[in-house]
């Protein structure tokens, strides 16, 4: 097992060029969907990114090798550090994938769609605009424009 | 180490939260054996890190290897001086969060909105949330920081989203995908390191990459900062928090606001200090730092919602620990540290000061607002100690603590540091601005004055439902007000309670508690001082770190 703690260690790493390439296409695809404004399709785009980034350990990994049991030899077998945090991260992002599922879900329920919400300060401006095209005696002076906002916010957070 | 004949804490103040996670799930029926189970392991929590600040200081850092794998192959918890005392920090902050939480569970629990917000679910997950904090505080290696990092975020997604309600689930979407991307960017980050330097133990790691090619350094470290910045809310990657915290629950955000974003600040004080000592960064972190305060406090000026204001004050003050830290010198990595603790606890007061003035006033749109010196002299008193301490009015801790910050960046001297300096100035004077503006609408101006301007918004506000369901809400939730509800004639109640119900006594004893916490700290300002002092030379030398993790024969 010493050879693992590489103690002296220097990098002798040798990159696998496919698998790298396998990582840059998953992260590539994956920020592309992810700046879609569907939240199925960021959802889907963090998938990938994440899958790209678990790629990555393998290729961090160096040199593929036997099955890392004890008893086996430490120059044949592959490094299995990174196989343990890989299986963290994958474990981790499985459930926040299953979340992130819930939560889109329960969008398309309040929503009737799975669009990501403009931010707060957008939509106020976006009402603002609004509110300037509908109505005629609007006194712009005296509107505060977080009522709404707030009073949801008010009649949620309270419970 | 050894010499205090004291059993190795270490593991307890991650243990302890889950063991009660898993406690209080088994027992979601009953409330009360809940909140006892709670509050107990809290109340263990803040006892193990009380006892490991002292141990620390008198017998150094405290290592525990788990697993019993060779030494440096193992999952290993670490606790110095920094990491002990945000651990005590935070721990008091949890244990007084949790008993405004259950006072707030309790005065709603007779409630209909009660229903919406399970209380079943938040205390295992306000508990693994802790575990998550102690867990990131005590990681003796990336991955482990990673792991602990994973937790907190888990249980904050679900405490921001609790009751799933449209606003809420609006702000957790912003807030699940920001950090999903800075986890992914995290593991990046520890990939290439391990690529580097075939080790993720951050003793390890110091002595390694000391011996890297400073590019390939450099790359490691803008990675990792970023990370944490996105984490600790730096300005570029800033804009996510304003966004989220507000809509959720008042204990919730002042956990979060207190909590979370230091986590961030500790791990890049973490990571500059002991793996990149001799930190190429300095002037892109003092850009940052400046950027941080004074776009935050600007956009803490612009705002009119009392929670938007706190957030983006707590963005801006990010900026004061980042000065800190960017100066690398031993007196503003202390000074950085004594704001860390001086700000979890002044914006958690504040947070939970709003979450009762949300309950007294029905609002927290300073435009709906008037008259709470009035209605609750005690509350006032609260909210004007604890803005004065944010906004850095002396002798208070937040004066002492800018004090050490500025007094850093002069002994560094170079122009842009200079410019920094200024930028903290007017950044806490702003801080005062845009406090007193909350002061004088929301606690001083006579409430008639208010009721003007809340009536002329009514009577504008076009949806006569909404209002009615207002009105609803507002006589729903004061005692014994349940039967005035078919009595109460549409349309005519305002926000602006004339008749404020009391506020629950844990409630108000636990924003008191927090607010005193913040006092207390200016009172024993100078032996936390010297704390920090110490602290931050152990980091700044990086050997006590390292001579107590690793074993001889690896060190070389």
């Amino acid at each position: 097992m010493t050879a693992l703690a590489r103690a002296g260690f220097e990098s002798t790493l040798t990159p696998n060029l496919t698998l790298v390439l396998v990582v840059v296409g998953l992260v590539a695809v994956g920020t592309a969907l992810a700046l879609d404004r569907s939240l199925v399709r960021v959802l889907l785009g963090m998938v990938l990114i994440g899958n790209g980034v678990a790629v990555l350990y393998l290729v961090v990994s160096g040199r593929a090798g036997r099955a890392p049991f004890v008893g086996e030899d430490p120059a044949t077998m592959s490094d299995p550090l990174p196989q343990a945090m890989v299986l963290t991260a994958i474990v981790i992002s499985l459930a926040t994938i299953g979340f992130l599922l819930a939560l889109s879900y329960r969008l398309w329920q309040i929503s009737g769609t799975d669009d990501v919400p403009d931010d707060a300060e957008d939509a106020r401006i976006q009402r603002l605009a609004r509110d300037d095209e509908t109505s005629e005696t609007y006194d712009r002076s005296e509107e505060s424009t977080t009522t709404s906002d707030e009073r949801a916010e008010a009649g949620e957070s309270r419970g | 180490m050894g010499d205090v004949p004291v059993p190795n804490l270490l593991p307890l103040p991650v243990l302890l939260p889950l063991l009660g996670a898993a406690l209080a799930l088994a027992f979601r029926r009953s409330d009360r054996l809940q909140r006892i189970v709670s509050i107990a392991a809290l109340a263990g929590v803040v006892v193990v890190a009380a006892v490991l600040v002292w141990q620390t200081d008198v017998s150094g850092p405290q290592v525990l290897w788990l697993g019993a794998w060779q030494e440096p192959l193992g999952i290993s918890l670490v606790a110095d001086r920094l990491s002990a005392l945000m651990l005590l920090v935070s721990s008091v902050v949890t244990l007084l969060v949790l008993l405004f939480a259950i006072g707030q569970g309790h005065a709603d629990s007779d409630d209909e909105v009660a229903r919406e917000t399970p209380l079943s679910i938040f205390h295992p997950t306000y508990l693994v949330l802790t575990a998550g904090v102690a867990n990131a505080f005590l990681a003796g290696d990336l991955f482990n920081l990673f792991v602990g990092f994973e937790i907190l975020l888990f249980s904050s997604y679900v405490l921001i989203t609790l009751g799933g309600s449209a606003s809420r689930i609006h702000a957790g979407t912003t807030y699940v995908v920001v950090s999903l991307l800075s986890s992914a960017l995290f593991l990046i980050g520890i990939a290439a390191t391990y690529a580097a330097t075939g080790t993720v133990n951050l003793a390890q790691l110091a002595i390694r990459i000391g011996g890297l090619d400073p590019g390939v350094a450099l790359v490691l470290q803008l990675c990792l900062l970023t990370a944490f910045a996105i984490k600790a809310a730096v300005f570029p990657m800033s804009a996510w928090l304003p966004d989220s915290y507000p809509t959720a629950p008042a204990p919730v955000t002042a956990v979060f606001a207190g909590l979370l974003t230091k986590v961030g600040v500790y791990a890049i004080i973490r990571t500059q200090t002991l793996l990149f000592p001799a930190s190429p960064l300095t002037d892109l972190l003092l850009w940052a730092a400046l950027l941080t305060m004074v776009i935050g406090i600007l956009g803490a000026v612009s705002q009119s919602g009392l929670k938007r204001i706190l957030s983006f004050t707590l963005v801006s003050h990010i900026g004061y620990m980042i000065f800190g830290i960017a100066l690398s010198t031993q007196a503003g990595t202390a000074g950085a540290i004594f704001y860390v603790v001086h700000h979890i606890i002044i914006q958690t007061s504040l947070f939970l000061i709003t979450g009762l003035v949300e309950r007294i006033g029905g609002s927290t749109s300073l435009h709906r607002l008037g008259g709470l010196a009035l209605a609750s002299p005690l509350l006032a008193t609260l909210f004007f100690v604890s803005a004065m301490n944010l906004s850095g009015v002396p002798p208070l801790s937040g004066f002492l603590a800018k004090i050490g910050l500025v007094d850093a960046g002069i002994a560094v001297g170079t122009p842009l540091a200079w410019v920094v300096v200024a930028g903290g100035i007017v950044t806490s004077l702003l801080t005062l601005y845009a406090l007193s503006k909350v002061w004088s609408q929301a606690f001083w101006r006579p409430l008639s004055e208010a009721r003007e301007v809340a009536e002329l918004a009514a009577e504008e506000a076009a949806d006569e439902a909404e209002q009615f369901e207002q009105a609803e809400l507002d006589a729903g939730r004061r005692p014994g007000g349940a039967a005035t509800i078919t009595a109460a004639p549409t349309g005519v109640a305002l926000a602006v309670d004339t008749s404020p119900r009391a506020l629950p006594r844990m409630m108000l004893g636990a924003t008191a508690a927090m607010t005193a916490v913040g006092l207390l700290i200016t009172l024993v300002a100078g032996p936390l001082q010297a704390f920090t002092e110490r602290a931050a030379a152990d980091l700044r030398q990086r050997d006590p770190y390292i001579t107590s993790v690793l074993p001889e024969e690896v060190r070389r």
